[in-house]
Formats: structure tokens, C-alpha cells, sequence
């Protein structure tokens, strides 16, 4: 008979006496991804040297992406640039595993979007998969039942041979556990553009709906509670994933860091939800932590500082998948499908009989002390020794040096103005269909439809509209909406702008669809922090992004920043990707991004500049970027919103589509194309009104516009409505069910087949 | 009428079931794998998922859950019982069902508003439909290619057992086109696409009349509580 060995077999570690009576051992900090004054400070902290297990956790934990070293000085501007208005209905901000709104009737919505970029270029499939796992773990974490995800992503050139793997993996990666969880997918982007060539980005996001009483912060009081882990068991994978992988720069030709990568099975984390909330429901936790970003080290740093200060675990007690993992790896392991509970001793019975229900392992760490010191032993020798708000919330913050870049006047000085336009209606309209199959405009559906979007029976919208909608309430109808958007190019011309403009057209995005903006979640993608100028563009992006939350008066409910993002010495462009959350009283009002009904009118609203640079025509028609992107008025999108909804309240709209990259001539080609239904246009009401000419009526990208069909019975009061708010509006055409063809009067005329096989055929001729 | 819906680890549509049953007018009944009772239902629906994460083959691990005695017990004595997508791979496994269901032939997970031809009126969960009737469900699958040898499928076809066929694309590569199946007896049907979500206005899949108001998956629930109301 062989004995299966479930725990460490592996000899002492370094222990609190070894490291007192070694002062001058050596210690690899340096390869651990420690500066040379962080090892000096965490030797002062501790008034002697770390021991190895010490080192791993604040190696990890003091890592750029759990510690937000580089950006903490930035990120504070979000709860200082705070308004009454913003804080009423947050129930939990910034800090916390994610963001909590009310959303009213007693309910609450929880949501974040997270980075996965650097191990989803190592191991796409992989990379992604846990990508997704890890954000609903947060959601989990909240107390609340996960009922979406979404994702943005961003690959290099789409004919680089390289493209191909990375979005085969990364969109089967998500495909693979979203769907096996259970969890709609609802929308989200897709880009590409060289820039993202050696560092794409993978940010996952997900929402969480709870009743307001069910709210649980993983936090660790009650000194005597149990400290229980749960889930899969502790195997090798991602060993420090946070400090290796995500906080340092991919260099040709070095080691290949994909041990550094976390394996994920969504079947683990699907038992692992049902039995949260069965946890949860029977109030057999006082709170639960999710295993993300440095594993054990993090969850009971976290969970020790939120709580009472102290605790204590024998490490030797954790399930290993790999019995030779020695107490630094167990520390350090990122594997996946890990829950840390804190159980009361009276409850544990009870909670030990759920998990053996879902089949999960589970064994007891330790306990919740009031000693104000993290303490683990290994095999009965003290290993680890520390006061755990130093590894998990006094770490080191960096007041980097900033740089104006030296190359942005000239950038900003190239405008896309002076670029030749057609100036014939053949040209104009080979410009159209060219915008509209490049890439980034193209039809994604070749990915969305290896998405579940049904499940759980609750979606209202999905892609191809501008926003995911899903019903909270069933009696009610009551609903959350929520959109992302970052435009890399508008953020490498301008990022303060550009952070203004995503939040701005995710903002619409919402508001489209006839729902209220109540709030956001960022995923900040940079380069090297190390660089003077793209800490530059992050204090522009997060300073822009912080004032335009104030002035639409929604809160930032939580994000997170990935820096690194670089092969070699060229960053990538900027890309603030903004998540906007917003409510509807009944998602029976939504309303949709196209027109499916016969003699409807078409209304522009807005007002169209001359606003070219960094546009999608500037980029496909031209292959250039430069000048100043588009301005932005957050005071009169705020009253955009408010229009939206209004119109939606008294059911005067039947779509409602948001223009951006690409203008006018995009949003007119999706909307025909949403139902199949065509559309006569005019563009001269434009021209004259706005004094511009054909192409930038059609390709300009200037913010603050959205498309509308109104039934005729509805004309009258919907121009009331606009010149009640005093926003500007123009008929521009009128929609054709009977004539299959998007008509600009004057100009051209394509049959619906072909805007269909132009729009559809990108995708599927490079991936398929 | 209570239908009962099998909830294994890894199920997802479970409560989509339970709603379609409600939205039917039978009472749904949650029912847990680890148990050897039914509940007294009259019915039994087992739902679409990732049953046990698919691990061995998609539906075999689940096909051997402590229920299952149960279930094949009740389908042998005439219970109505529905297999939506994990569900039917399960029936195969459980040979309550001929044939079996590999990986799609494009090799990837496919989610899509599929047009199928109903070509069974006869079988507990189709007698509602028409003729050959038309509809729409969504599908979404990454394991839907239906197979059987050949001397299978030309009993499957001479006894008028396939009970649904895609229309305008076949998704996933199954032999003849075929959508769905049932036993000899009329009472087992497996069904690769989802007509548990397409039984309520506002979330279902879009039709020329309405975004996402279609609701032809209503029929089949409603098939089987109209067939009870008959033999009762």
C-alpha cells in the first residue's frame, strides 16, 4: 500500500530563529523582483532579516501589481474628487475585491474590470481563462451571485502571423470558462493595432447582483474564528505570477516565463460559486477572500489587516496537488479555484457539511488572533513573523519621475486636416466600406459567437448592441446595463483627453440604451512606470479620468492598473479602458442600437466639428495619427443622458445608436445592419448647418452624437424634447424596410449583402 | 403538473429550465443529483451545462450520478424526460438515447439563433408543434455534432425519430442535420439547441417582429403538460 502524501513532505524552511542567527545570509530579492531599498526596508521593518517565506510574501506583495506602488500617489485623486452626489448610492469604493452600488428595491450591484495582459500573451488560452476566473472570484468575494462577464481586448496587427495564436487562445480561453461557469457574455471590445503586437491586453470584467443584506467584506475578525481554505488544492502554477510576470517588461530572448502562468478549470470554480452562496445563504461565513494575485500570501495578509490584526496559520495544512512545493512556493502559488473563509468555531460544522456537499476540499489553517502579528508556522516551526498591514497595506509607494514627452508637440502638431479627402462620391463610398471591414470596425461576432449570451435567461441586450443589459429582477424588470470603452490612439495624442473620451463614450454607450450611469470601474494599461513619460500619460489619463467622473458626478467604484506593458523599449499606446455601470427601472424600455420598423425617422443629435485626428479614417484611409483628438463636453453629454432617457420614458425612440470611431458613416451601417432594415439619408441639413463637407460629415468623430429612429406619431413630442433641453438635433433621413440598401442621397448607394459581407468578412477570412 | 429539473455540478441552464416549466404552467421542482428520489414529478427535464466540467466525455461521469437509477428507471416506465444539450449527451451515455454527440466540426463553441424544422409531432415534448413547423432557438454548444453508425441512423430515420433538423446551416456537423432525437416509445427526447430560452418576450432570440421576442421553446414544455392534461 502506498501512502498519498496530501501535505508538504519537504523539510524546514527557513525559519524567525534561522533568520535572527543568519543575519548576513544572502537572500535573492533581486530575482524576486525586489529593489535593493525595499529589501532594506523590509530588514529595518522587521529589525533583522526576512526569512525566505517572509521574502516571498513581500516579494509579492509589494510587487507594482498588488501594490500599486508606482500609482497609488494618482489613484488617491478618485476618492478626493468626490462629490455628494457620488457618494449616495456607493455602498462599497475603491480598495475593497470590488465596487458596490445600490441600485434600489433593496438590491445592489457589484462589478470590476481586471488585467490579465502579461500571462495572456505567454499562454493565451491559459492566460484569459484564469483571467476571467479571477474577476468572478472578486465578484464571489462580495457576497454576490456573478451574472455576467465581458471583456476588452486588444492584439496586435491582425496580419502579423502572431496575431492568429494570440486570439485563438485568448478568445477560446475565455470561451472555455465564461461559458462553462455559466456566466452571458455580454459585450465588450475587440482592437487591433501593432502597438499591442508583443503585450496584448486581456481585461476581464464581471457583475455581481446581491441583496443589500448580503453584503460580506472579506475581512478577519473575531479573534478564535477558524482561517479555512477551500477549493482546488495548491499546485505549482503561477508561482509568482504578480511579481514575475505582470510587473516586469517581456525581453527578447530571455527565459520563457510560462511556469509563471496559472492553469485554470472553470468546473472547480463553478462548484466553488454554488457553494459560496449556499455558504453565504446559510450564514455559515463571517467572510470569504478570493485567491488571486500572490495566493496565500495576499489572502491572509489582506484578510489579517482588514480585520483585527492577527492570525495564524500552519502552513503545512494546505491540500497540495505537489507534495514537494516548499512553504515559499505554497506561499507564493497562484493556482486557481481558491477560497479563504473565515468560519466561526461554532459554524464550522455546519460549513464544513456545505463544502463536502459541492464535493470541494477544504482544511482549516488557522485562526484569527488579536495579536496584531501574521504568524505561520510550517511543520511546527515558525517561518513567517510580521505585522501584516506592512505586507499588505503599508508597502512602499514611489513618487516616480514624470517626463513631457519629447516627441507629443509634434505628434499633436501633424493633424489629420491636412490629409487628402475624397473628393468624389466613388471615393467616398470605397472609403466606407473600407472603414467599415477594417478591423477594428468590422463585425466581431466571429468571436462574440463563441460566447454564451443566454445563460441565465436574464439578458436584455448583448453585442451587437451598444451596451450588455441584464434583468436583476424578475417581478420588477429592474436591470443593470454596462458598456467599456478606451480609444489607445485618442490616449497616446492626448491622455487626459483621451481618458475623458472613453469615459465619455462608454458613458453614452449606456445612455443609449435608455439606462441612468450610476458608475465605473478602470483598467488602467500602461507601459513601464520606470519611464518618466509614461508615468506621464498615467497622471494625464487617471487626472483626466478623475475630473470627468466629477463632473458627470458618477463614482470610480474600483479598477486596477497594469504597467509593463512593453516588449523592449515601446510602450504601449495608453489605453485607460473605462467600464460605465448604469440602471434601468424595467429593461422591457430598452431600447436597441438599430431601427427595425418601416418609415421611422432619423434624427442626428449633436453637433458635427471638423474632428479627424486619431480617427478611424485618418488610420484606415490614411495609415496616420496625429494632431489633437476629439473635444469633449462631459456637461453636455451628462444632458445627452439626460435627453436619452427621457425619450426612453416616454417611448418616443426605437433606437438609439452612439457615434464614435468611424462617425456617422459606421453607426448608419450598423444600425441598417442590426435588423436588416435599410435607411435614405441626407447629409445636407449637416453640411449647411455645420458648415463641413462630406467627409467629415460622415467620418468625423466628434463626441456628444447619437443616432435615433421615431416612429411619425412621435416627431412632434421628440423635437419638443430637444428644444425643451436645448440639444441640438437634425433629420437626416428616413428608414426603408421595403428597399434593402443604406441610400446617401447625393452620394452612394450599397445594397444591404454587401455592407453585410464587407462588415462580416474580416474576422472569419483572418481567423477562421 | 411537476416537472422536475436535475441540477448536477456543473449544470447552468438548471434555472432556466425551472423558469421555461413556470412560464409553461407546471410547477418546476429542483432536484439534486446526489439524491435517489424524483419527488413524485411527472416529468423530468435534464438541463444543458458542463456537467462534472466535461471531464472524461461530455455527459458520462453525470450519466452515473445516483439519480440516474431513478431517471432511467421512471423513462423506461413512460416519464416524459427532456435532454437539452449536456442533458441529451447524457441520455446517449445513459443509453436512453441511440447515437452520440462529439466535438463541433469547426472545432469551436458556437452560440446562434438556429432555425430547425420540428419533424416529430408525435413525442411528449413535440406534440404542440405543427406539422414540420419552423422555429427559432438559440444553440450553443462546443459538443453538438450528433453520430451514430449507419445502420443507427437509418432506424433513427425509417422510425421517424429525429424529431427536429437544422435549417440553413448544420452548427456543429451532426450526421443528416440532426437537431434532435427521441426513443421509440415518443417519451425520451434529446435536443442539442436551447428552448428553454426562448420562452419569455424580451429574452429570447431576435424575429422579424420584435428584438429577442421569440418564444418557439415554449412549445415543447407546454407539449408535455397538454400531453398529461390528456392521458389524465
Amino acid at each position: 500500500m502506498t501512502a498519498v502524501s496530501n501535505t508538504s513532505s519537504r523539510g524546514v524552511a527557513d525559519t524567525v530563529t534561522n533568520a535572527i542567527n543568519t543575519p548576513e545570509k544572502e537572500q535573492p530579492y533581486a530575482a524576486l523582483g525586489l529593489t535593493p531599498g525595499e529589501y532594506a526596508e523590509i530588514r529595518t521593518i522587521l529589525g533583522r532579516r526576512p526569512t525566505s517565506g517572509e521574502l516571498a510574501m513581500y516579494s509579492v506583495m509589494w510587487s507594482e501589481h498588488c501594490s500599486y506602488k508606482s500609482s497609488k500617489k494618482y489613484l488617491r485623486q478618485f476618492g478626493d474628487k468626490v462629490s455628494p452626489a457620488m457618494k449616495k448610492n456607493l455602498m462599497v469604493g475603491m480598495g475593497e475585491n470590488a465596487g458596490v452600488l445600490d441600485v434600489g428595491e433593496g438590491w445592489a450591484v457589484t462589478f470590476k474590470i481586471e488585467s490579465h495582459n502579461h500571462p495572456s500573451y505567454i499562454e493565451p488560452f491559459q492566460g484569459a481563462a484564469t483571467g476571467v476566473g479571477g474577476i468572478v472570484r472578486d465578484i464571489i468575494s462580495m457576497g454576490a451571485r456573478p451574472v455576467a462577464v465581458m471583456d476588452a481586448l486588444r492584439f496586435g496587427d491582425i496580419n502579423d502571423p502572431d496575431t492568429a495564436r494570440v486570439v485563438h487562445g485568448v478568445v477560446s480561453g475565455i470561451s472555455f470558462y465564461g461559458n462553462c461557469l455559466g456566466l452571458p457574455n455580454i459585450g465588450g471590445e475587440t482592437w487591433f493595432d501593432k502597438v499591442y503586437q508583443g503585450n496584448p491586453l486581456v481585461n476581464a470584467l464581471s457583475v455581481g447582483v446581491l441583496r443589500h443584506e448580503d453584503l460580506h467584506l472579506a475581512n478577519a475578525s473575531g479573534a478564535g474564528n477558524k482561517v479555512v481554505l477551500f477549493g482546488a488544492r495548491t499546485g505549482g502554477d503561477g508561482i509568482g505570477g504578480a511579481s514575475i510576470l505582470a510587473s516586469d517588461t517581456f525581453s527578447e530572448g530571455g527565459p520563457t516565463k510560462r511556469p509563471a502562468v496559472q492553469v485554470g478549470d472553470p468546473f472547480a470554480e463553478k462548484v466553488l460559486i454554488e457553494c459560496c452562496l449556499e455558504l453565504y445563504r446559510e450564514k455559515l461565513v463571517e467572510g470569504i477572500q478570493d485567491l488571486g494575485a500572490a495566493g496565500i500570501s495576499c489572502a491572509t495578509s489582506e484578510l489579517a489587516s482588514n480585520g483585527d490584526g492577527g492570525m495564524y496559520i500552519q502552513l503545512e495544512k494546505v491540500l497540495l496537488r505537489d507534495p514537494s512545493l516548499t512553504a515559499e512556493e505554497i506561499l507564493m502559488s497562484e493556482s486557481q479555484e481558491r477560497m479563504m473563509a473565515v468560519v466561526t468555531p461554532e459554524k464550522l460544522a455546519g460549513f464544513l457539511a456545505v463544502v463536502q456537499k459541492w464535493d470541494v476540499e477544504t482544511s482549516v489553517l488557522g485562526e484569527v488572533t488579536d495579536s496584531g502579528r501574521l504568524i505561520i508556522d510550517f511543520h511546527g516551526e515558525e517561518i513567517v513573523n510580521v505585522d501584516p498591514r506592512t505586507v499588505a497595506v503599508d508597502g512602499p509607494v514611489y513618487d516616480r519621475p514624470v517626463a513631457y514627452p519629447t516627441w507629443i508637440d509634434a505628434l499633436q502638431a501633424d493633424s489629420a486636416s491636412a490629409l487628402p479627402r475624397a473628393t468624389d462620391a466613388a471615393t467616398l463610398q470605397e472609403q466606407f466600406l473600407a472603414l467599415l471591414g477594417s478591423p477594428n470596425l468590422a463585425d466581431p461576432s466571429w468571436i462574440t459567437d463563441q460566447y454564451d449570451r443566454y445563460v441565465m435567461g436574464n439578458t436584455a441586450l448583448s453585442f451587437p448592441d451598444d451596451a450588455g443589459m441584464i434583468r436583476i429582477d424578475e417581478e420588477s424588470g429592474l436591470g443593470f446595463v454596462i458598456a467599456t470603452d478606451a480609444n489607445g490612439r485618442y490616449c497616446q495624442l492626448d491622455p487626459y483627453r483621451g481618458a475623458q473620451l472613453a469615459l465619455a463614450e462608454a458613458y453614452r454607450n449606456v445612455a443609449v440604451t435608455g439606462a441612468v450611469p450610476v458608475g465605473i470601474s478602470d483598467c488602467l494599461n500602461f507601459g513601464s512606470p520606470e519611464n518618466p513619460e509614461v508615468m506621464w500619460q498615467f497622471s494625464q489619463a487617471v487626472e483626466g479620468l478623475a475630473d470627468g467622473c466629477l463632473e458627470l458626478e458618477i463614482p470610480v467604484t474600483g479598477g486596477n492598473v497594469s504597467f509593463y506593458n512593453q516588449t523592449g523599449d515601446q510602450p504601449i499606446h495608453p489605453t485607460p479602458v473605462v467600464a460605465v455601470l448604469g440602471v434601468i427601472d424595467d429593461v422591457a424600455r430598452r431600447v436597441p442600437s438599430g431601427w427595425q420598423d418601416d418609415g421611422h425617422n432619423i434624427y442626428l443629435l449633436g453637433i458635427t466639428r471638423e474632428e479627424l485626428d486619431g480617427s478611424a479614417w485618418s488610420a484606415v484611409v490614411h495609415d496616420h495619427l496625429g494632431g489633437m483628438p476629439p473635444v469633449v463636453d462631459l456637461g453636455r453629454e451628462a444632458d445627452l443622458a439626460g435627453l436619452l432617457h427621457a425619450a426612453s420614458i416616454e417611448a418616443l425612440i426605437d433606437s438609439a445608436h452612439d457615434l464614435s470611431s468611424g462617425g456617422l458613416a459606421q453607426a448608419l451601417a450598423e444600425a441598417v445592419l442590426r435588423f436588416g432594415v435599410g435607411a435614405r439619408i441626407w447629409l445636407g441639413d449637416i453640411l449647411e448647418r455645420d458648415g463641413v463637407d462630406a467627409s467629415v460629415a460622415l467620418f468625423s468623430e466628434s463626441t456628444g452624437r447619437v443616432l435615433v429612429s421615431v416612429p411619425r406619431e412621435d416627431d412632434v413630442k421628440f423635437l419638443g424634447l430637444c428644444e425643451g433641453r436645448n440639444y441640438p438635433v437634425l433629420r437626416i433621413g428616413v428608414t426603408d424596410a421595403t428597399a434593402p440598401v443604406l441610400e446617401i442621397q447625393d452620394y452612394f448607394t450599397v445594397p444591404l449583402t454587401e455592407l453585410q459581407s464587407r462588415h462580416r468578412s474580416t474576422l472569419p477570412n483572418a481567423f477562421a | 403538473m411537476r416537472i422536475g429539473v436535475v441540477t448536477f455540478p456543473g449544470s447552468l441552464d438548471d434555472r432556466d429550465a425551472q423558469r421555461a416549466i413556470r412560464l409553461a404552467g407546471a410547477t418546476p421542482v429542483a432536484l439534486w443529483h446526489g439524491e435517489h428520489d424524483l419527488h413524485g414529478v411527472d416529468a423530468l427535464v435534464l438541463p444543458g451545462g458542463f456537467s462534472y466540467g466535461d471531464y472524461l466525455r461530455c455527459g458520462a461521469i453525470a450519466s452515473l450520478s445516483p439519480i440516474m437509477a431513478e431517471v432511467i428507471d421512471a423513462a423506461n416506465k413512460g416519464m416524459p424526460v427532456l435532454g437539452i444539450c449536456n442533458g441529451f449527451q447524457m441520455l446517449t451515455e445513459a443509453h436512453l438515447l441511440e447515437g452520440g454527440l462529439i466535438r463541433n466540426e469547426a472545432g469551436a463553441f458556437i452560440c446562434r439563433d438556429q432555425r430547425l424544422r420540428i419533424e416529430n409531432t408525435d413525442t411528449a415534448w413535440t406534440n404542440g408543434f405543427t406539422a414540420n413547423q419552423e422555429i427559432t432557438i438559440p444553440l450553443k454548444n462546443g459538443e453538438g455534432g450528433f453520430i451514430a453508425s449507419t445502420d443507427t441512423l437509418a432506424r433513427l430515420e425509417g422510425e421517424g425519430r429525429v424529431i427536429a433538423r437544422y435549417l440553413d446551416v448544420n452548427p456543429n456537423g451532426s450526421l443528416n442535420e440532426i437537431a434532435g432525437i427521441s426513443n421509440a416509445r415518443g417519451n425520451v427526447v434529446g435536443l442539442m439547441p436551447h428552448p428553454e430560452h426562448a420562452v419569455e418576450p424580451g429574452f429570447g432570440p431576435d424575429t422579424a417582429l420584435a428584438m429577442r421576442s421569440g418564444v418557439d421553446g415554449l412549445a415543447f414544455f407546454t407539449s408535455v403538460i397538454e400531453r398529461s392534461l390528456v392521458n389524465a
